[in-house]
């Protein structure tokens, strides 16, 4: 799987993508192969305040529950509704079209904190 | 991403305990587990994957993890009888049964499988994370001067189950397999290892569940494969083991029952035989019959939006009532189901109720158990 470049990620397995003001967030290829069969998102709502290293939703599968975090602080924009019927599509699309929130960036983000596509995927090279 | 029921570490720290197969489930390029001190496989191609395949064709489980415990003597049927629940001397030479070994208390030290060889040999399987303790349990009531052996180290155990279970395994062995019963056994070579084949399992599904020395089993495991590769057979983990017996509404130690439950709040009355005479746990029973069980286990169904997992609470009229002591999404129904420790005047079909999934509670219903029984 190609972890795009113009992506920055966490070590919780999120990757963010910001064009503009607004930054486009899911879970990374790694997080939905260790998940496995993908079969419930949690979303907030249009409207919600996330906040940077906070819970703003879940993912489950068949045998866990994890919590996903903000990778960046913003008010969510738009929740990506198909998940809620598929879900699966986590598990085959997870960096483009299985986005989950687009955020609204607060004025002057800090994306210090984040991986570059290279330093994640050496990141989760030395986890497993 | 940081996940709360957690199955998913893969650094295995040495200490870790392996079965015979343990080489060859990384081979297959299984995700490994620690699951109760035993570096287990939870999946190879996915649990819903696995799960289907179980369900619809034929499966195979490593189980090598599980603990066996072998009582001989004179006086061992006495012996077995007065250790565990249900009623050993009705066993026939070559049947086995499903059976409680409790705590004077009343609550389980374990859940097993009575096997008798013969009425001075009984064998009986028992959990992996238990089988320490249920040997020092049983062995410590020993009055009767029976041998009590730990024989765990002499054993691997394969599970092959699904309806091409048979099948496959008759490939595999002279011992004309259908003509073992449901709940008896034949011991007989099996792709040439000497075998003890039983027609049990875990899964809600017919099977065979091979006993056999550690030295064979990578090569029966491969047998097996090759054996059942006509019918699509695949390598199974304890993620669909998991969600099959769910299913089924089979008993999971430390979920559906544990030192703190009695049978009859497991909804496992079934196993316990009041009227055979005296036997470990019997006079806590008899008492809590007389008193009347307070508490029961029973199935749900989730109504509202959201997942029952292990643990969370599960309330009646928004007041907290009760436990899930197992919850996950059904792959064959496609619901999400569960089993919750119930106050007993709601532990039948028909309740509403709620389980408290992150803070908020979401509607479920309770139902009518086995989610799922096979067609025969």
């Amino acid at each position: 799987m190609n972890y795009p470049e113009d992506y920055r990620y966490t070590k919780q397995h999120e990757w963010v993508h910001v064009a503009g003001s607004t930054a486009t967030v899911g879970i990374t290829d790694h997080a939905q192969q260790e998940l496995g069969d993908i079969v419930y998102v949690d979303l907030p709502k249009p409207g919600t305040k996330v906040e940077k290293g906070k819970s703003f939703g879940s993912v489950e599968s068949v045998k866990a529950v994890s919590d996903i975090y903000a990778p960046i602080s913003g008010e969510v924009l738009e929740m990506n509704e198909g998940l809620a019927t598929a879900p699966e599509k986590l598990n085959e699309d997870p960096h483009k079209s299985a986005w989950l929130i687009k955020l609204k960036l607060d004025g002057n983000a800090d994306f210090s904190h984040l991986l570059s596509a290279a330093d994640y995927q050496m990141y989760i090279g030395t986890e497993s | 991403m940081e996940t709360e029921v957690s199955p998913l570490q893969e650094n295995t720290p040495p200490e870790l305990k392996r079965t015979p197969l343990h080489a060859a489930h990384r081979a297959l390029g299984a995700r490994m587990v620690d699951f109760g001190g035993w570096d287990m496989p939870v999946q190879y191609s996915g649990i819903v994957d696995e799960h289907n395949t179980v369900r619809n064709a034929v499966g195979v489980f490593d189980v090598s993890h599980m603990g066996e415990i072998e009582i001989r003597g004179p006086e061992a049927m006495r012996f077995t009888d007065a250790v565990t629940t249900n009623a050993v001397a009705k066993l026939k030479d070559g049947q086995a049964h499903y059976s409680g070994l409790l705590y004077e208390h009343g609550g389980f030290v374990d859940d097993i499988l009575v096997h008798r060889v013969s009425g001075q040999h009984f064998f009986l399987c028992v959990n992996a994370s238990n089988q320490e303790k249920d040997f020092e349990h049983i062995r410590a009531q020993n009055r009767l001067d029976c041998e009590v052996e730990f024989a765990s180290p002499r054993y691997a155990q394969i599970a092959i189950q699904g309806p091409k279970a048979l099948e496959t395994a008759q490939k595999l062995t002279k011992t004309d397999l259908a003509a073992i019963r449901y709940y008896w056994f034949a011991d007989g070579e099996f792709a040439g290892a000497q075998a003890r084949m039983a027609r049990t399992g875990y899964t809600g599904e017919d099977g065979i569940e091979v006993y056999i020395a550690p030295e064979h089993a990578v090569r029966v495991w491969n047998a097996i494969l090759d054996a059942g590769r006509p019918m699509g057979i695949k390598p199974c983990g304890l993620g669909a083991r998991n969600t099959l017996r769910l299913e089924a509404k089979m008993a999971l130690y430390g979920h559906e029952i544990g030192a703190s439950i009695s049978p009859f709040e497991a909804d496992l009355g079934w196993i316990v035989k009041m009227d055979k005479g005296d036997f470990t746990g019997r006079a806590a029973l008899a008492r809590q019959l007389e008193r009347g069980v307070t508490r029961k286990l029973v199935g749900f169904e989730m109504r509202g939006r959201g997942i029952a997992r292990d643990g969370y609470e599960a309330a009646v009229d928004g007041v907290p009532a009760g436990w899930v002591t197992s919850g996950s999404p059904s792959p064959t129904l496609n619901r999400n189901i569960g089993i919750a420790m119930l106050p007993v005047e709601h532990a039948k079909p028909g309740e509403k109720i709620q389980v408290i999934i992150r803070n908020q509670p979401v509607e479920a219903e309770t139902v009518p158990t086995p989610f799922y029984k096979r067609t025969k």
